[in-house]
This record gives structure tokens, C-alpha cells and sequence, in this order.
């Protein structure tokens, strides 16, 4: 990453990358922001991962594009209760976004004549690729209407009635510390350094009109939106999300990610929900648990992630052949009525507890086209029944409403939903 | 205090005092015609030349007025290069000093009190500094001012603090704690440039170092409110407050304060606030730290209020953006006051101490940029 106005020898190498990302871009379906997906990128080891996603699209990156490899997910929650200093914000955040996605720093960069002020971008980045960093903005229920039921920024009556309140699931221990937001902002990138950088410079433009409430580090990818390439391992050790929603399958994705023209609201058309939920694995006793009983639990033999009977992961399963409280055999399509979520999730550890317990799990990101389909009666279903609820506890939740991609320069986050 | 001692206040300035000559040794060569004769008057401060050679200066000093007098040499801001208290009517004194090029005033000060009687004088040479804008020297003068103000005050409430220590009155000693640090907290980069001041007074256990002996506020605050018991080295450490605080006092005039460096300090008594008064870190056996935390923004606000007639006319955003983020936290800060204090910190939740904290840094974000828009045209 470099200043804009001082082109490095690395930003000329990362302007190749771009560009030929953006080609492929436009080669995608429907121009969508699924940059680079043709090349079955997973199959490349990350440090190949230089190329600039582009930034503009009918869609918002960052969800069919090809998972990275590491996340910095924040939740906001805006402390200025002024409208126009929020939309300033959101143009703002647009604009360094847009920068910090193309591999440039934001503002005057991070090193400027005036050495009397802190530079404009924080440096880190600096010499980095691109990393195929994406940065996806959301808003949550809170935002139309806080939790005292004030109106603050005039848009009360534009809350899409699919952004509802999560209802509570048995066995949720949510921490109010780690839940909800106002506003959200995930980071993919290929490098870390590069995903925490973007997260940390738009927390700092947004001192004063916002601060984070929550964030949170995924280190290690646990769904593939690249059907062709190796499905993660979870924290379990288990493969998981095989049938994930692919990146290139624009009809699964106008099915069930994308928020239709006529689903209403008009601003949200082109956008998508998503659900944040951070699950804490009870490590220790999964490790000791019999091979048979995580086999069990999963429905799915551990080496090569193949269902219960079969011999290939990709094997259609048998949902018969899995016990009836089988994860797989819960979760699967064919289980709930053909219902499809695409899945974002990663790993994460932050370190360990005060009982030496490593604090570990899944920050399940799932994006679909509406709720009430999708997350809200598959969970339901789960948290009653599933096998896995013994290893697993929900600690974090948060649902917020994804605009549609940024058209242009002109274009901003949110820009529909304020005007 | 702060962990490391890097203020922009520089430390000592280079141009301070070489008053080298006692007071007795008045030498026959007084009347050197290279010397800037000062003839002191209860009315007048006569010099014999207002333009000098930067370098080595040297001040001959007759007082014919009637009263004690005393003269002093002033950088732009008021900083104190050199001064000679006690002159006495009918008597004759040297004064030395090494000055860089740039604008000086001389002035005595018959009585020995006051803003004295005032001369321009410049020192010419190689590498004049560029003239600076007056609104900021006035600014610098008056933060001078300010500072000097609140160690003058601080004194008399420091001693209450260590006689009631002294007399083994906890209870009156912890009630005079917290307000004797108020001046100290309010002015704290300029205490911080003087290096060996702050860490005799404001040191807190994890920040001492090996073989150091834990003096100071933090140490008392320990036996008040940890041990509850009040000790004779107690007795001596609050006799070594007074004298560490004295020292502080005498020496604020010569700290070398700037624009920027008022601006910096502004950033820095934010980032004080953000590092140990908001996590309760400052005052963990007291819990005043919302005291702390009000000096701290006091004093960052009285720089931003001195800079403002020039920062704001080279950046009004900044200017409305701080007028707000300053009204803000004085907002949040409102919701703990009691009597004429603040709440105890430990009765601030978790939830609360993030609104104080998002507050903090919705100042100090701009705040970072008051330094620049000094300096900028």
C-alpha cells in the first residue's frame, strides 16, 4: 500500500494486479463484485493473494467474492445523533474504503510534509498488496430506531421488516458487549495486517460520530464460496459447509443472497442480511470426545469429510444413514425446505480464558436475502435438536441489513437508504 | 504521570541561564563596553543599547531607584532566560547569559513584583529564528501564566494535604488529596519537561524503577486508603511532597513552552486521560480519578482557548469540532459530580467508562491536529 500521489514500485505491481481483476470482474455474471473467482483462487497459497478486488458493483464485495483469508469484522455504534454529520461520515468511509481497497493509503497517506500532525493514515499497510482486501458495510435494526425507540436520523420507517429483532434461541448466552451495532464493516483480506489496517483507520475517521462497540478477528476461513477448491477445516477439525452457496452461481445467489427489486425496501434492492453470530467451542471437551461421537455429531467421517455411508466429501449424502440429531442431517437444505444460506465464517481464538481454556470457535457470518427464510428457522431448528449444541455455545449475535454495492465515485455507503 | 517521559515541552532549554555570578562578585569589569548597562529605577528600566550580538551577553545592572528590584530576561512567551532577584537600592549587579538570535525583553521589576517595566532588545546572528506571530507569543505568555497560576495554587492545598498527613488525621488527609493534585493535573506536560520533578511526585508503584524509592502523591494515597494507616515515613514523605512541589513551582517560568508544544501538551493531557484515568489505572486505591480526569481536560482546554484566535482562524472545521468534543465531555463528566467532587471511580461501570473513553477520543482525535493548524498559514 502507498500514497496515492507518490506511486511506488509496489503500487505499479499492484496496478496489474488490479486491473486484471477489475477484467474479470466485468467478465463475471451481472457484474459482480466476485473478482478473480474464475481463477479458483483457493487453490493458490495466500501469499499469491496480491490482486485488487474491485471496489464498485451492483453488488457489495466481500460476499460472492472468493472467502479470504482472514477477517476483521467491527460493529459500530454512532455517537453523533446529527444526520448530516453521519452522512458526512458515510462518504468519508466510502472514500477510504474505496482507496484502501485498491491498495492506496487513505487520505495524504501516511507520511506527509506537515510533520506537526498525526499522518492521515496510520502506515501499516504500507508496501502491502492489495491482499484482495474487501470491505462490506451493513446497518443494523438500531440504527432506524435505538434502544430507547428514538428515531434519531429520520429513517424509522424505512426499516426493512426482514430486519427484525433475532429472537432468542434456547441454550443463547449473549453478551451484550459482543452483540448487536448500529453499523457494521467486515474486513476480508489475505493478509491480516491488511484487514486490521482498514478496520483501524475507519475507526479512527469515525472518532466523534461513531465508536466500535465490538470487533472481532477470524483467522482461518471456515466456508469456501469456490465449490472446486477445499472445503476449511473448522476449529473441530471437521469440514463443514460443503454445499455452500458458490460465488459464480448467479441464480443461487439471486435466490437466496441477493435482496430482490420487489422484496422491498427500494434501497435495499441489490443488497443483502446478514447475520453475525460468534460461537464459542468448548475446545477441551471436544477434544476428548471419541472419534465415533464427533463423527457421530457431525454425520460425517473426519479424514475426508464424506456423509455418513459415502465415500467422497462432494457425495450427495443420506441424511437416513446420519443420527437424527446429526449436524449435517439438521442443517441440510433438504432438511428445512430448500433452504440456502451463504455461509462467510472463520475461525477465531482469542487466546485463552481466565481458566486457561483456549476462546476459541466459529464467527458464523451467513449473508441471505431475508431471515425469516433462512438464519431465523434453520437456527431454530438447530438449537433445539443438534448434537453439537453439547461443544458449542452462541455468545454473540448481531443482524444487519447490507446495501446494495457502491455504483461509482460519486456513489456512497448507504446513499439510498439517506436520500 | 506518565509512563515515558518524551513531552514536546523540550526539557530544559538551551537557551537557560548561565547566572553563574554570585551575587557578592561584582567584578571591576562591569562597565565593559561590550556590557548592556540596565539602569533599574522604581519608574524606569533604561538600556544602553537594544540590540546585541547573539552569544555570550552580559547585563550590568545599577539600581538607583529606591526599592529592592529585580531584572530578568525574557524569550518570547515570557520564558524566564536569566533573572536576578534582591537588588538593592543604590547597588550594582552582573548579570550572564547565553541567548540565541531572536526577540527578548528585559525588564525590571522594582518591588520585585509584577509584570515589571519592560525593554524590547534583539539579539543579532547567524540563524534568527523566523519572527513568529505575536498572537502566539501572547498565547504562550499567557499559558505561562496560566501554569505558574495553578502552581501557586497548588501549594497551600499540598500543604493542608501533608499537615493533615502529619497529624495522622486520615480522614482529613483524604479529603484534601485529591484537590492538591488538581493544579498539577491541569499543567502536567509542562511539570513532565522538567524530567526529575514528576517522577518524585507522581510516581505510581508499577512505574518505579529498580532501586527507586516510591515518593510522592501515590505512595500517600497508598497508606491512606490501602493500609489505612499513616506512618512516621509517611511524615517524611509528605514533608518531600512539599519540597519536590516547591522546586516545580520555582521552575515553571523556565520551562520552554511553544505553540506547539501547548498544542501537543493539549493532546497529551487527553492521552493521559485515556491511558490511566479512564481505566481507573491513575488512582486505584483512591478512586478520584474523574478529578484527575476534569484537571487533565481543563488544562487541554485552556491551551485550545489560548491557540484559538490562531488555529481557528487556519482551521475553523477544527475549531467548531473541538468547541463540541470539548462541550461533550464536559457533559459526560457533569453526570458524576458530588458536592464539589466527583463520584468514586469504582462505582463507574464498565458500560459507562466506554462512553467516557468514546468521549476521550472524540476529542483528542482532533485535538492530535491543533499543533498543525498552529503552524500552518
Amino acid at each position: 500500500m502507498t500514497d496515492a500521489s507518490s506511486a511506488s514500485h509496489s503500487r505499479r505491481a499492484l496496478i496489474g494486479w488490479g486491473g486484471a481483476g477489475l477484467a474479470l470482474g466485468a467478465a463475471a455474471a451481472g457484474g459482480t463484485a466476485a473478482a478473480l473467482t474464475g481463477t479458483g483462487d483457493d487453490a493458490r497459497p495466500a501469499g499469491d493473494g496480491g490482486g485488487a478486488v474491485p471496489f464498485h458493483g451492483a453488488h457489495q464485495a466481500g460476499i460472492a467474492t472468493a472467502v479470504q483469508d482472514r477477517l476483521h469484522f467491527a460493529a459500530f455504534d454512532v455517537t453523533t445523533d446529527d444526520r448530516a454529520e453521519l452522512i458526512d461520515l458515510l462518504k468519508e468511509w466510502t472514500k477510504a474504503a474505496a482507496r484502501m481497497t485498491q491498495g492506496h493509503a487513505v487520505g495524504d497517506g501516511a507520511v506527509s510534509d506537515l510533520v506537526e500532525a498525526p499522518p492521515d493514515d496510520t502506515g501499516e499497510a504500507l508496501g502491502l498488496k492489495p491482499s484482495r482486501l474487501t470491505l462490506t458495510f451493513g446497518v443494523g435494526p438500531t440504527l432506524f430506531k435505538n434502544k430507547k425507540g428514538k428515531d434519531r436520523f429520520g429513517i424509522a420507517e424505512r426499516r426493512p421488516e426482514a430486519l427484525i429483532d433475532l429472537p432468542v434461541f434456547p441454550g443463547d448466552d449473549l453478551d451484550a458487549a459482543r452483540s448487536d451495532g448500529d453499523l457494521c464493516v467486515q474486513a476480508c483480506a489475505d493478509d491480516p495486517q491488511v484487514a486490521v489496517h482498514a478496520i483501524r483507520n475507519l475507526a479512527r475517521i469515525g472518532m466523534g460520530k461513531v465508536a466500535v462497540r465490538w470487533s472481532q478477528l477470524g483467522f482461518g476461513k471456515t466456508s469456501s464460496t469456490t465449490p472446486d477448491a477445499q472445503t476449511p477445516r473448522n476449529m473441530m477439525g471437521f469440514k463443514d459447509g460443503t454445499r455452500n452457496i458458490s460465488g459464480t452461481d448467479a441464480a443461487a445467489l439471486a435466490k437466496h443472497v441477493w435482496v430482490g427489486e420487489k422484496a422491498g425496501p427500494a434501497w435495499l434492492a441489490g443488497g443483502s442480511y446478514l447475520v453475525a453470530r460468534r460461537i464459542r467451542m468448548h475446545i477441551e471437551t471436544w477434544d476428548r470426545t471419541s472419534l465415533k461421537e464427533q463423527e457421530d455429531v457431525f454425520g460425517r467421517d473426519k479424514g475426508e469429510g464424506a456423509p455418513y455411508g459415502k465415500q467422497h466429501e462432494r457425495d450427495t449424502p443420506n441424511l437416513k444413514a446420519m443420527l437424527p440429531d446429526a449436524h449435517v442431517r439438521l442443517a441440510h437444505p433438504d432438511s428445512n425446505g430448500g433452504i440456502r444460506i451463504l455461509r462467510r465464517g472463520y475461525s477465531f481464538t482469542d487466546g485463552t480464558d481466565g481458566l486457561g481454556r483456549l476462546d476459541a470457535g466459529l464467527f458464523f457470518l451467513a449473508y441471505q436475502h431475508d431471515v425469516r427464510e433462512g438464519f431465523v428457522p434453520l437456527q431454530r431448528r438447530l438449537a433445539r435438536t443438534d448434537a453439537l449444541n453439547e461443544y458449542i455455545q452462541h455468545v454473540g449475535s448481531a443482524l444487519f441489513a447490507i446495501p446494495p454495492g457502491v455504483r461509482d465515485a460519486d456513489d456512497w455507503w448507504g446513499r439510498a437508504l439517506f436520500t | 504521570m506518565r509512563a515515558a517521559r518524551t513531552s514536546l515541552v523540550a526539557a530544559i532549554s538551551a537557551l537557560t541561564t548561565v547566572t553563574a555570578v554570585a551575587g557578592c562578585a561584582e567584578k571591576s569589569d562591569a562597565k565593559d563596553s561590550d556590557a548592556v548597562q540596565v539602569t533599574a529605577s522604581d519608574s524606569a528600566c533604561k538600556v544602553s543599547k537594544t540590540s546585541f550580538p547573539a552569544g555570550h551577553v552580559k547585563l550590568a545592572v545599577e539600581n538607583k531607584g529606591a526599592k529592592v528590584t529585580e531584572v530578568y530576561v525574557y524569550a518570547p512567551g515570557d520564558r524566564i532566560v536569566t533573572e536576578r532577584e534582591n537588588i538593592g537600592p543604590g547597588t550594582k549587579a552582573v548579570i550572564n547569559a547565553e541567548v540565541k538570535s531572536g526577540s527578548y525583553e528585559i525588564a525590571c521589576k522594582p518591588g520585585m513584583k509584577g509584570h515589571g517595566i519592560r525593554q524590547k532588545v534583539s539579539a543579532t546572528g547567524k540563524g534568527a529564528a523566523a519572527e513568529r506571530d505575536p498572537r502566539l507569543d501572547k498565547a504562550v505568555a499567557a499559558y505561562r501564566a496560566y501554569a505558574q497560576k495553578q502552581a501557586d495554587e497548588t501549594l497551600p492545598k499540598a500543604q493542608a494535604f501533608a499537615d493533615a498527613v502529619k497529624k495522622d488525621d486520615l480522614a482529613a488527609a483524604k479529603k484534601a488529596y485529591a484537590p492538591s493534585r488538581v493544579g498539577w493535573e491541569r499543567t502536567e506536560p509542562v511539570a513532565e519537561s522538567f524530567g526529575d520533578i514528576d517522577p518524585k511526585v507522581d510516581v505510581r508503584e508499577d512505574g518505579l524503577e529498580k532501586g527507586q524509592k516510591w515518593t510522592g502523591w501515590h505512595r500517600l494515597e497508598k497508606s491512606l486508603w490501602q493500609t489505612k494507616k499513616i506512618t512516621k515515613a509517611d511524615h517524611d514523605l509528605a514533608d518531600q511532597l512539599i519540597k519536590d512541589l516547591k522546586d516545580w513551582q520555582k521552575r515553571v517560568g523556565t520551562a520552554e513552552i511553544t505553540p506547539t508544544s501547548m498544542a501537543n501538551g493539549a493532546k497529551e493531557l487527553l492521552d493521559e486521560v485515556q491511558t490511566g484515568k479512564v481505566t481507573g489505572e491513575e488512582e486505584r486505591y483512591s478512586h478520584t480519578d474523574l478529578v484527575d480526569f476534569e484537571g487533565n481536560v481543563e488544562g487541554a482546554r485552556t491551551s485550545y482557548q489560548l491557540l484559538k484566535p490562531v488555529a481557528g482562524k487556519n482551521d475553523p472545521a477544527l475549531a467548531k469540532d473541538l468547541d463540541k468534543q470539548f462541550a461533550a465531555v464536559e457533559k459526560q463528566l457533569d453526570q458524576y459530580r458530588e458536592g464539589d467532587g466527583f463520584v468514586s471511580y469504582d462505582t463507574v461501570s464498565e458500560g459507562k467508562r466506554k462512553e467516557l473513553s468514546d468521549a476521550v477520543n472524540a476529542l483528542a482525535e482532533p485535538l492530535s491536529k491543533l499543533a498543525a493548524a498552529v503552524v500552518s498559514k
